[in-house]
């Protein structure tokens, strides 16, 4: 039964799709979510997307396969992937669970993940201030 | 002050609010919003006892393997949550009983990476690193019984 959807957001800017894991994703909502995030990494040529996952109180298995895939998913339909904003005792929990997100990307918060994306930012102009000048 | 611990489960899934001292905790695993009613349970549970940040995530996700493991290659099962001490000390038990065909061969379900169903193959090797005591009762179409132990550092 695959037609319920995640409900999980997923943004885009520019050619990055930007989305996160909520606590309350349910293995069927992770699996969806899997399949809607593909999906529209195809429809919006997407070449990055990014995934934060500082919501997430624990990863288990199941969620961390799930990470696993979808990072394999996206790099077969060109895309890069990176896993952002993991919480320390999650990060610690994943390694003496023997898990080590082998070819998952990961970054410190999604700030940082969308500068590995190639995203940066610009001073913000001042309020009222021309913005043809931050380019 | 302590109840038996195979109190009957209510519909509602989950008995008691685990106060500080009671005996014991159920949740019922029979579908898989279950598997999240786990969680919330364990969080709680570990809040009880006064468990840190890291030993709160080490046992709700062992908690997690191991329904999850019921849920699957058991059929559903139950959770039981009780709080023993020890010499003062305080700690978390887990008991998760399934009715389903046991594991023909305990010490390769062990082994990291061996899988026979949706996971990573971490599930019982793991969740036996992130609990201090770890047990395995099963037997071919016996079902199968893990007790597993978190005590609180002094």
């Amino acid at each position: 039964m695959s037609s319920r959807s995640s409900g999980v957001p997923i943004l885009r800017l520019g050619d990055v799709l930007i989305t996160g894991l909520l606590n309350e994703l349910d293995d069927k909502a992770a699996l969806a979510f899997t399949d809607e995030l593909t999906e529209r990494i195809v429809a919006d040529s997407a070449r990055g997307v990014l995934i934060d996952i500082s919501r997430l109180e624990i990863i288990d298995s199941f969620v961390a396969r799930t990470l696993m895939e979808l990072t394999t998913m996206a790099r077969l339909l060109g895309a890069r992937v990176i896993v952002a904003g993991m919480r320390t005792p999650v990060a610690i929990t994943l390694v003496e669970l023997g898990i080590e997100l082998v070819g998952v990307k990961t970054a410190l918060n999604a700030e940082q993940g969308m500068a590995a994306l190639g995203w940066h930012q610009s001073p913000q102009p001042p309020e009222g201030a021309h913005r043809d000048s931050t380019a | 002050m302590t109840q038996p611990p195979d109190t009957a489960p209510t519909a509602d899934n989950r008995t008691g609010a685990a106060p500080a001292g009671a005996a014991a905790d159920h949740v019922v695993l029979a579908t898989e919003e279950d598997l999240l009613s786990v969680r919330h349970a364990l969080r709680t549970a570990t809040l009880t006892v006064g468990f840190g940040i890291v030993d709160q995530t080490r046992v709700v996700t062992a908690a997690s393997e191991l329904a999850r493991n019921a849920y699957i290659h058991g059929g559903g099962g139950v959770l039981t949550i009780e709080y023993p001490t020890r010499h003062g000390e305080k700690g978390l038990r887990l008991t998760i009983r399934d009715d389903g065909p046991g594991i023909p061969d305990l010490d390769q379900a062990f082994v990291d990476g061996f899988t026979t169903g949706a996971g990573l193959g971490h599930g019982l090797g793991g969740a036996r690193r992130l609990m201090d005591e770890f047990e395995v009762r099963t037997a071919p179409g016996a079902g199968t019984t893990v007790i597993a132990t978190r005590w609180l550092p002094q």
